[in-house]
């Protein structure tokens, strides 16, 4: 009996097994193997070179350019998308005639492809037809070189990327808006609570683990921001906007720097892993309150 | 067909002792009443008796034929659960024949046998709705058809009124026992309700922690308990148990009321007095204070404070005019007293003397 | 209480604005891509005449409905082949009791930790080396098994009543009769919202596609937007855009129709 269920279960789990290792363990071994190697153009490693790769990379210039612009976009990142989102959320939580028509449109950005949401927005941003420098010129401002701009460039990066997010967070957070029962807020209808105070006594208690969970989420998925780079700037100018995904893109395929890149690689999956048993803890938080 | 339960013995894994030594015989066309207070382990015999988790010893015999070892599929039973286990997306009828068509029934005896158990258990009319269109009543029923539809002889139950309300729950009740008899079906009924395992069993095994406290006909566990535990648990409200000591020919209450008793047991005892073995009279030896008191329109519920350990609970079956604070007396039915030794088993029965004061 | 009419309209025109800002850019590009290209190059946000030649163009000057077809096999074979392989992982995990459950458990959690971004590398020359560049293998083959798609069926599995698992062993119903006959018309609702969740994911994949291609054999529509961007001039930007608004199509139904499932399946499930 004992013996049929472990075989069974041996089959039943083999197929994602043999992918998973394939396809995620295998190169993640071969990558801590790849940082210790120099390689060629083609990506063959050539020779032993110990720690080398991660000393160089942590004192070059354009990685520390990289990591620096990559920190600055992935916390305005999160944070403007979990703020923008949750106003959204209580303001689409009320019940109201017609308002599963608007859920759905702040929700519709959740199914915008990177590649799409870049299209639209590098038309956003275009200095001589975009709707920005339009606006701009309306106004008599001097206008202002989206993409090309080391500042401006990152924020246009960012406000596309909270653009794409917005869907998704707004509609974890206004599932949690929504579950809050009804009756606390009746209790604080009775005592005739402002709405500052019910946000801040009842909405914002209640909701708190899941705009946690939200926020770290975001943070992982900006982590891993690559289409955005590609499609608006390319990484610069001068590495300004080159985000750490697009610098292992451009070091392991255009410049063919394997090592580095593989470097790189680790220093990302390190973030990433951080942060993800950040959101395992936030998770089993969130389902002890809600058990609670 | 009867069913032998021979020394079984059920640990979990963490040590825990949940059945200890269950022995009993439950025989063809009886309805058998497992109950107790949850944890007692009355739904791991019924567990153990399908098949779903194995027992650590003992043997299990179903009409004569050693199960133990079997799985839950050749024991030739059926099931009603207490949420009704319905498929959402199947209809009434799809979901009582969902075992026919498992087990590759031919379609035409399918349809024909499902056709007599609609009409058993009345409903024709609803076989194209879903569950979640029918009331909790209804839904039952389906689960009962779907347990009569298979054919197998015993029928095994767990709870299957507890999420109904209380109406619809004593209507049920008929309607099972009912249809028991008229199919003579062998049930083997799990529940934590007193009033369904009197109303409804032919034998009743009363579990507590793991351990039978006494098998029997329902008015035996009540005119007769093996212990104030069985005592207890039947009769609402509650049984009055009082201490007393046994001294010669004389019997001593707590309150310092004596009465003439005789018996060979010397020393303390505990006398129990169902609430309704009293008579109201001006000069009862028990008098007290009522401390609370519950018109039900056909008699009425009263505690009267009487000096002892708890308030003395009396049932009687007139409206009185009687508030909270009045005195009252009354004087205890001597043939219907129990009385129990110092380890809480049952002794003696009834008026072995008159009442003398 | 009365309903304030005032303070009504005053919620429904906020909402009404906070819509139409985000919805800008997209309304935009539906614009240009019905706009001709000298309206454009002059400047104008807004079609002086609706054209519907753009959308023509994108099937007779470009290969764009080659790349949706890509697109849609590659997003198809994802979503069943996770599908099937996450329930049967499922499966195992919440119904059967074997050695090393914890273990495997463990497994299938860590792979949620290391990100694909950052294993293209080893994985892209594992695909040069097994002959696999520009081929559907390529781009399918290293998301067929996913974790997260496991655990959220596991979470939906475990809400089956335990009763219904014990019907079927009294009924004698085999592993495959229960998952097919029991567990999935249950977690129904689940797997549907998995799979759109899937599909959608899969559709809008880039930076995989981008490096396991590098000819239009097998390329995907994504990547053919992108080659498009390289052509950014004024006069192509309503062929650019009439392109952009047919890739987002599929995916905006699915939004549109899946909203329900995505609010409560994403919840309810382990979230990416």
């Amino acid at each position: 009996m004992q013996k049929k269920q472990n075989l069974l279960a041996l089959v039943l789990l083999l197929p994602s097994i043999v992918v998973l290792g394939m396809f995620v363990f295998y190169p993640m071994i071969k990558t801590f193997w790849l940082i210790t190697q120099l390689t060629d153009l083609m990506g063959n490693p050539i020779k032993f070179v110990g720690f080398k790769n991660f000393i160089n990379l942590f004192h070059s210039d354009s990685f520390m350019t990289s990591i620096t612009v990559t920190m600055i976009f992935v916390i305005a990142t999160s944070i403007f998308t979990v703020l923008c989102a949750y106003f959204l959320a209580i303001l689409a939580s009320k019940k109201m005639r017609g308002m599963g028509l608007f859920r759905t449109i702040f929700s519709a950005t959740m199914g915008i492809s990177v590649t799409v949401a870049s299209i639209l927005w590098l038309f956003m941003f275009n200095p001589q037809i975009g709707l920005f420098s339009k606006v701009l010129a309306a106004l008599h401002l001097p206008d202002v070189n989206w993409l090309s701009d080391p500042v401006w460039a990152l924020v246009a990066i960012i406000g596309t990327t909270v653009w794409m997010n917005i869907g998704f967070a707004f509609l974890i957070l206004l599932g949690a808006v929504q579950a809050i029962p009804t009756d606390l807020y009746q209790v604080a209808d009775l005592n005739g609570a402002s709405k500052w105070l019910r946000l801040r006594k009842i909405t914002l208690p209640a909701t708190e683990p899941t705009l946690f969970f939200v926020m770290v989420v975001t943070l992982i998925n900006a982590f891993q921001t690559f289409g955005q780079v590609d499609i608006l700037t390319a990484g610069g100018p001068d590495y300004h906007t080159n985000l750490l995904v697009y610098s292992i893109y451009q070091d392991a395929f255009v410049n063919h720097t394997i090592g580095r890149a593989s470097a790189e690689s680790v220093v990302l999956t390190v973030i990433i892993m951080i942060f993800t048993f950040i959101q395992f803890y936030l998770n089993k938080r969130k389902a002890a309150k809600y058990a609670g | 067909m009867s069913i032998k339960l021979k020394h079984i013995k059920k640990t979990y894994d963490n040590g825990e002792e949940v059945l200890k030594d269950i022995n009993t015989e439950i025989e063809d066309g009886q309805f058998y009443v497992l109950v107790g207070a949850s944890g007692s382990g009355k739904s791991t015999i019924l567990n153990a008796i399908a098949g779903f988790i194995p027992i650590n010893d003992g043997t299990i015999e179903i009409d004569g034929r050693d199960v133990t070892n079997l799985p839950p599929k050749d024991r030739h039973l059926a099931m009603v659960f207490q949420n009704y286990a319905l498929m959402p997306n199947l209809t009434v009828s799809e979901n009582i024949i969902f075992g026919l068509k498992a087990r590759h029934v031919d379609k035409e005896v399918q349809q024909e046998r499902l056709n007599e158990v609609l009409q058993t258990v009345h409903l024709t009319e609803y076989k194209d709705k879903r569950p979640t269109n029918l009331s909790g009543g209804q839904r039952q029923r389906v689960s009962l058809a779907r347990a009569l539809v298979s054919d197998a002889k015993v029928i095994l139950m767990d709870e299957p009124l507890s999420n109904l309300d209380a109406k619809l729950r004593a209507e049920m009740r008929r309607e099972i026992r009912a249809l028991q008899q008229h199919l003579g079906l062998t049930v083997v009924y799990v529940t934590h309700d007193q009033t369904e395992a009197m109303t409804m069993g032919d034998q009743v095994m009363l579990l507590n922690q793991g351990r039978i406290e006494q098998i029997g006909a329902p008015l035996d566990l009540y005119n007769a308990p093996a212990n104030t535990y069985v005592a207890d648990f039947f009769g609402s409200p509650a049984i009055n148990l009082l201490d007393g000591q046994l001294m010669g020919n004389r019997l001593q209450f707590v309150n310092g009321v004596e009465i003439t008793f005789n018996h060979e047991l010397a020393g303390p005892v505990r006398i129990g007095v169902r609430p309704e073995s009293v008579r109201l009279t001006p000069q009862g030896a028990f008098r007290g204070r009522i401390t609370h008191i519950e018109p039900l329109g056909d008699g009425t519920n009263i505690s009267v404070e009487i000096g002892a350990a708890e308030p003395f609970r009396l049932k009687v079956s007139d409206q009185l005019n009687l508030r909270t604070g009045n005195e009252i007396a009354f004087d205890i039915l001597p043939d219907q007293m129990m009385l129990f030794d110092a380890d809480d088993r049952l002794v003696g029965l009834g008026p072995i003397n008159e009442l003398a004061v | 209480m009365q309903v304030n009419r005032t303070k009504q309209i005053g919620n429904y025109l906020l909402l009404s604005v906070i819509a139409i800002i985000l919805m800008v850019p997209l309304l935009l590009g539906i614009s240009l891509s019905l706009s001709s290209s000298s309206s454009i190059s002059q400047g104008n946000l807004f079609p002086q005449k609706l054209v519907f030649s753009n959308y023509v163009r994108v099937f007779t000057d470009t290969h764009m409905a080659q790349f949706l077809l890509h697109s849609l096999i590659v997003s198809g074979v994802v979503m069943i082949g996770q599908l099937v392989l996450s329930i049967l992982a499922a499966y195992a995990f919440v119904f059967l009791d074997f050695k090393f459950k914890k273990t495997a458990f463990v497994i299938f959690l860590s792979t949620m930790m290391l990100p694909f971004e950052s294993q293209i590398i080893p994985n892209f020359n594992l695909m040069r080396d097994l002959n696999l560049l520009n081929t559907y293998s390529a781009m399918a083959l290293p998301f067929l098994a996913s974790a997260f798609g496991t655990f959220m069926i596991k979470t939906s599995f475990e809400q089956l009543p335990p009763e219904l698992k014990q019907l079927s062993q009294i009924e004698g119903l085999s592993h495959f009769q229960f998952i097919t006959k029991v567990v999935m018309p249950y977690c129904k609702i689940s797997l549907i919202t998995f799979a759109l969740y899937s599909f959608l994911t899969n559709w809008n994949m880039y930076l995989w596609p981008l490096i396991s291609t590098d000819n239009d054999k097998v390329r995907t529509a994504q990547i053919g937007l992108r080659q498009m961007r390289a052509q950014d001039t004024a006069s192509n930007w309503g062929l650019i855009m009439a392109a952009t608004i047919i890739v987002v199509i599929p995916t905006m139904l699915i939004i549109f129709f899946g909203q329900k499932y995505f609010k409560n399946g994403l919840t309810s499930g382990v979230i990416k």
